[in-house]
């Protein structure tokens, strides 16, 4: 299957900092087939680096970084359900972001671009729902980032989602995850190609951004999985080179990771997505979690993984426990994984068969008008 | 009432004649979702679950029964009061460290409880018991003692009794020997008591 990515344009969106952003772009792919009563579209929301190519593969040969949870027969089947993944605001595969041309100036917006929200990410994203004629989504799910994007979508727009499935994510982001992030900015920030965001004429801050991205490497594994993965393994060697070149298999493996990560994402989008990442706290203005969480109507599904350390499963419970609070539809698993917080995108066995039953009775019920 | 055989349980066939077409259902220690799945289909009730074996947590949710993957005895205190009509102890109360605790909180959360376990005052585990002079093993009781998920050994009388002092009322009960109700001496002769309570 060969997918193309499409975009839609915005004149406007206002943001959760006051400021609007004007001039705005999607870039969206779809999959399947939308039914006769619009009934049966799932929107997939992608993690922090993701993109809109989740399935099939592009022009440049890529696979879609979902492709082994979506297509005819997988767990989002293709065959039943319409499809759709959006590159999030304030990305740089497509949608509007900072290295993007601010129309005001004919330049690309830098860190002028203003500071985003996973709350902004979700309504652009409702936006284009819209504009596609679908007034309700079956469901909206997504791991990690894409989990927060699915809560938000939960309680900002509760008429609009009949389900509602956030894997490895958290309602909050804990003190842990806003420092990770914040070790990623400050080495970008460091790096002296980043000139203040103002670097498109030039070289991007590429050390500085390989940086940022070994370090989140580190913490979407599991000492585990590193330990399976690499050991003590040396890497094309015998014996120590004792000197500072790679000795270790692990070391070769995240400098490669970091150098083919700058070819593919901008320094600036770091910046502003892991912000909109740390801010994002459903609690704010609620006296509870379980009080933000009464403006949803939908059913959840929430999953967590035994070896993710970065979003652990207490942070999917404390969800699942303040809509068991409410007598509300919840369904938990926590599956049983070596991976570490990127189980949500590898190990996909067990996933499929919860979630293909899953969807299938909020399609039975849904069809059943209830 | 006539007993029925419902997925090969003699219980599940009293328990899904208990609970009234559309009422809203917890079933603790769920399993595979099994009588969960059939009271959706056949009574279109508002079911829910609660499991702690992955797997088998898994296998509810794969058809089409919402789950919550946690232990029993420490997932209960979240729902509110009177949150389900119906919660469902089935075959499980001998297995669980707190046995008062949880029947306490069923009759919290739920308007009505129904519990069934394996009566341990069955003539033919007390006849096992005297003539092997070992931990009695039979049909229902099949389990070497070192490993047997059960670690009460309730009979009939104990649980009327605990039923008694605690002040709840007994709405219901029926005992079951096999696929069979039986109606006389049942400390002596049910396998299987089924009992629904309230407060």
């Amino acid at each position: 299957m060969i997918t193309e990515t499409q975009t839609v344009r915005f004149p406007e969106l206002s943001l959760d900092s006051g400021e609007t952003l004007r001039g705005l772009e999607v870039a969206y792919e779809a999959y399947g087939k939308l039914n006769e009563r619009r009934s049966n579209a799932i929107l997939i929301l992608h993690a922090f680096t993701g993109d809109a190519h989740a399935a099939g593969v592009d022009h440049e040969g890529k696979t879609g970084w979902w492709d082994n949870m979506l297509g005819p027969g997988k767990a989002f089947d293709t065959e039943h359900y319409y499809v759709l993944c959006a590159n999030v605001l304030g990305g740089c595969r497509g949608t509007t972001g900072p290295a993007s041309t601010n129309p005001a100036t004919g330049k690309p917006y830098g860190m002028s671009f203003p500071v985003i929200t996973i709350g902004d990410m979700v309504r652009l994203q409702q936006m284009l729902v819209e504009s596609l004629g679908i007034r309700r989504l079956l469901a909206v799910t997504g791991g990690s980032m894409g989990g927060m994007q699915a809560l938000e979508w939960a309680v900002s727009f509760p008429d609009a989602v009949c389900a509602s499935i956030p894997i490895a994510a958290t309602a909050r982001s804990s003190a842990q995850q806003i420092a990770f992030n914040e070790v990623g900015r400050q080495a970008i920030a460091a790096d002296p190609d980043f000139r203040g965001g103002d670097y498109y004429a030039g070289n991007p801050p590429a050390r500085g951004l390989a940086v940022a991205r070994m370090v989140g490497h580190i913490t979407y594994m599991s000492d585990e999985s590193m330990r399976e993965k690499f050991g003590r393994r040396l890497r094309g060697r015998e014996e120590f080179s004792f000197g500072f070149d790679v000795d270790f298999e692990v070391e070769s493996y995240l400098r490669y990771r970091g150098s083919q990560f700058v070819g593919r994402f901008d320094a600036n989008s770091y910046l502003y997505i892991t912000k909109a990442m740390d801010y994002f706290d459903l609690t704010a203005g609620y006296p509870s979690l379980a009080a933000s969480l009464e403006r949803a109507r939908c059913r959840f599904l929430v999953i967590s993984f035994t070896s993710d350390w970065l979003y652990p499963s207490y942070q999917s419970l404390e969800i699942v426990n303040a809509l068991r609070g409410r007598n509300h539809d919840v369904t938990y698993c926590e599956l049983t994984s070596n991976y570490g917080h990127d189980a949500f995108l590898v190990d996909v066995g067990e996933q499929t068969g919860i979630l293909r039953g899953f969807l299938a009775r909020c399609q039975r019920e849904v069809e059943a008008g209830q | 009432m006539k007993v029925r055989e419902v997925l090969g349980r003699s219980d599940y066939a009293l328990i899904s004649e208990l609970v009234p077409q559309g009422s809203q259902v917890l079933d603790l220690g769920c399993g595979d979702g099994a009588l969960l799945a059939f009271l959706q289909a056949t009574k279109g009730v508002e079911a829910r679950g609660i499991e702690l074996q992955p797997e088998l947590v898994q296998a509810a949710v794969a058809r089409g029964v919402p789950v919550y993957q946690g232990d029993v005895e420490s997932s209960l205190s979240e729902y509110p009061d009177k949150a389900f009509d119906y919660v469902i102890l089935s075959q499980t109360v001998q297995e669980t460290r707190r046995p008062l605790h949880i029947l306490t909180q069923m009759l919290r959360i739920g308007s009505h409880a129904i519990i069934a376990f394996p009566n341990f005052g069955h003539w033919r585990v007390r006849f096992a018991h005297l003539v092997s002079g070992r931990a009695p093993r039979t049909r229902l009781f099949p389990y070497a003692w070192h490993d047997s998920p059960n670690i009460h050994f309730l009979t009939v009388l104990d649980f009327e009794e605990l039923v008694r002092a605690q002040g709840w009322s007994m709405e219901r009960r029926f005992f079951l020997s096999g696929h069979k109700q039986v109606s006389g001496l049942p400390n002596l002769r049910a396998e299987i008591a089924v009992y629904m309570l309230t407060k």
